[in-house]
């Protein structure tokens, strides 16, 4: 039963990576207008002979079947193109850029998530309606906060505060460890703060639901201790749908991220996107969006599979 | 009057004051948003000017207004342009089921795996950077959001006896999915919508402040965030004020959805 079940997922994750794929191939062939001459006009003098050659190197002088499966084919084996203006390979410009992001990513899930629990154990307990209007007005301003702001916001006040923090910028976790989390600190906070309202208030609700079920009355009953109801009974089911919302909450912090990078001048994915945007270069372009959704897609998946570990109902 | 019933006013109140505002823009708004004034460049708060002048000697205050209504107007078309298309989409494949349900679910999956700021960029690159186009990437982010949230309890109606009622009766397929299905779905419609509005205003916001949506000099929140960056130790008020607005915009619209889904589904109550 398992085994068909992680087959069918399986064969699900193959289905939905394939038609990725089409979509982020089709891009450069959607773009209105002479793809081609646009690219190069971003850089360099359009003459017929270069669009032809530009044409050649990325086989738009191809049937589109063969331009697909040439390119598919490549990707596959690792090989994601060159970038149009440094000829360098996309692969290793994707690399140099994606650590800073996914660090930042990993961090804020840490702090979000992370002070998610906690928060969402001690909202439990406060009930009635005053406490409940200021939890839920808390809960949605934390949400709607606009990370690019805030970020802005919280430079201002510590340049002000304390001007000789250096508070911008990168610097490579095995180089300089503290410098690192320390410059990472505040962008962290600022994408996962809504994490952490959306999050805090699941765990609350799902603890309600949790502590209200027989099973805990029965170890009421049987004499468990309070602490090892809340924390052994009730958060361990309310975890289940705290797991799938991580899930989903990745693919808002990898496009959070893109954008807070670019007000504390990290050098992640989000200045590679918007360098490939303004340049014009699609082959690169492309190649981002494939592998960080693709990134997206598994982490899915794995997420998929602890729900079945954790929560044996489903695989029934 | 509840806890919970005052904050749904509130929260009634407070977006439809921004909305009249947005509306009456330019009658509210004192300055022209793209008349500058050299001489009282990046001024501060002051009697003349509210919420002061940026680099350009603009007035904010007015910049906001008039962002604001650039903000919501996107948004609301966005949001609306998605809740048609995968509004459609969802009902129609919970009253048909079978392959129909499957290819277009299937279709909603593979855009929903994509992440939505991403997505959004990926539409951008590909149309170009405009407000319009914003809109339209906004819309196709949301399309599966609609589909999935509208085909489950579709599916529930679609088995109810009042369904079978109409069917017996001669109703065709189109007058069944929206006379009898849709009408079912209101409040699920009404709160994802105010929802996804917070959001879209939130997505917009991100989209101007890159450089990739509404561009210079028509007045936009997320790049008067952007400019104002720039001259933040200068003159901080245009980006601070600016941020600001997004933040009451997004808040206002996600209170109503929230207080809205308290009260029109008892049974969500609650839950985040």
């Amino acid at each position: 039963m398992l085994r068909r079940l992680l087959l069918a997922r399986l064969l699900d994750l193959a289905v939905v990576l394939a038609s990725v794929s089409v979509i982020v191939f089709a891009m450069i062939r959607l773009i209105p207008g002479d793809a081609v001459a646009i690219m190069l006009g971003a850089n360099t003098e359009v003459t017929p002979d270069k669009i032809a050659a530009l044409r050649a190197q990325i086989g738009l002088d191809q049937p589109i079947s063969v331009q697909y499966l040439g390119w598919i084919s490549k990707v596959l084996h690792g090989d994601l193109g060159t970038s149009l203006w440094t000829g360098k390979p996309v692969l290793d410009e994707i690399v140099l850029h994606l650590w800073p992001t996914l660090q930042l990513t990993v961090l804020a899930l840490v702090v979000g998530a992370g002070l998610a629990v906690p928060a969402g154990c001690v909202m439990a307990r406060l009930r009635g309606g005053v406490a409940d209007a200021a939890m839920r007005v808390a809960t949605v301003a934390g949400l709607t906060i606009p990370s690019f702001w805030l970020g802005i916001v919280m430079i201002l006040l510590l340049a002000m505060l304390a001007p000789s923090l250096q508070l911008l910028g990168y610097v490579p976790f095995w180089q300089d460890p503290l410098g690192c989390l320390s410059r990472l600190a505040l962008p962290a906070f600022a994408l996962g703060l809504p994490i952490l309202a959306n999050l805090s208030r699941l765990v609350r609700s799902a603890m309600l639901d949790a502590l209200g079920q027989d099973y805990i009355r029965t170890a009421r009953a049987k004499g468990v201790p309070e602490r090892g109801i809340v924390y052994r009974h009730a958060l361990r089911n309310a975890l289940i749908p705290f797991v799938t919302s991580v899930g989903i909450m990745t693919g808002y912090l990898l496009g959070g991220a893109i954008v807070v990078e670019q007000v504390f001048a990290i050098p992640g994915l989000g200045r590679l996107i918007l360098g490939a945007i303004a340049e014009r270069n699609y082959p690169l372009l492309q190649a981002t969006i494939l592998l960080v959704t693709m990134g997206f897609v598994v982490v899915n998946f794995v997420v998929d599979l602890l729900y079945l570990a954790i929560d044996p109902r489903v695989r029934a | 009057m509840t806890a919970g019933r005052r904050l749904l006013w509130f929260a009634l109140a407070l977006v439809v004051a921004q909305v009249l505002v947005t509306v009456f823009a330019g009658v509210i708004a004192p300055y022209d948003p793209v008349g500058q004034d050299i001489l009282a460049r990046m001024k501060g708060p002051s009697a003349a000017h509210w919420l002061g002048t940026d680099q350009f000697g603009r007035d904010v205050l007015s910049r906001i207004i008039h962002g604001s209504r650039t903000s919501l107007l996107v948004s609301a078309a966005a949001v609306l342009a998605a809740l048609v298309a995968g509004g459609t989409l969802g009902l129609v494949a919970a009253f048909y089921r079978g392959w129909t349900d499957r290819l277009v679910m299937r279709a909603m999956d593979v855009l929903f795996a994509f992440p939505v700021m991403l997505l959004a960029i990926g539409v951008v690159a590909v149309l170009g950077p405009r407000t319009e186009t914003a809109a339209i990437a906004i819309a196709v982010v949301y399309t599966p959001i609609f589909a999935r949230l509208l085909r489950g309890p579709a599916l529930v109606v679609c088995e109810s006896d009042y369904v079978t009622g109409a069917r017996a009766a001669g109703a065709g397929d189109g007058r069944i999915i929206f006379l009898h299905v849709l009408p079912n779905l209101a409040s699920v419609v009404l709160v994802q919508t105010s929802l996804l509005l917070s959001a879209a205003i939130l997505v917009e916001a991100s989209l101007s402040f890159l450089g990739l949506g509404t561009q210079p000099p028509t007045p936009s929140l997320g790049l008067m965030l952007a400019d104002g960056r720039n001259f933040l130790m200068l003159a901080p008020w245009p980006a601070v004020f600016a941020g600001l607005a997004i933040l009451l915009l997004a808040f206002g619209l996600n209170l109503l959805g929230d207080a809205l889904r308290d009260t029109l589904d008892p049974r969500l109550r609650g839950q985040p």
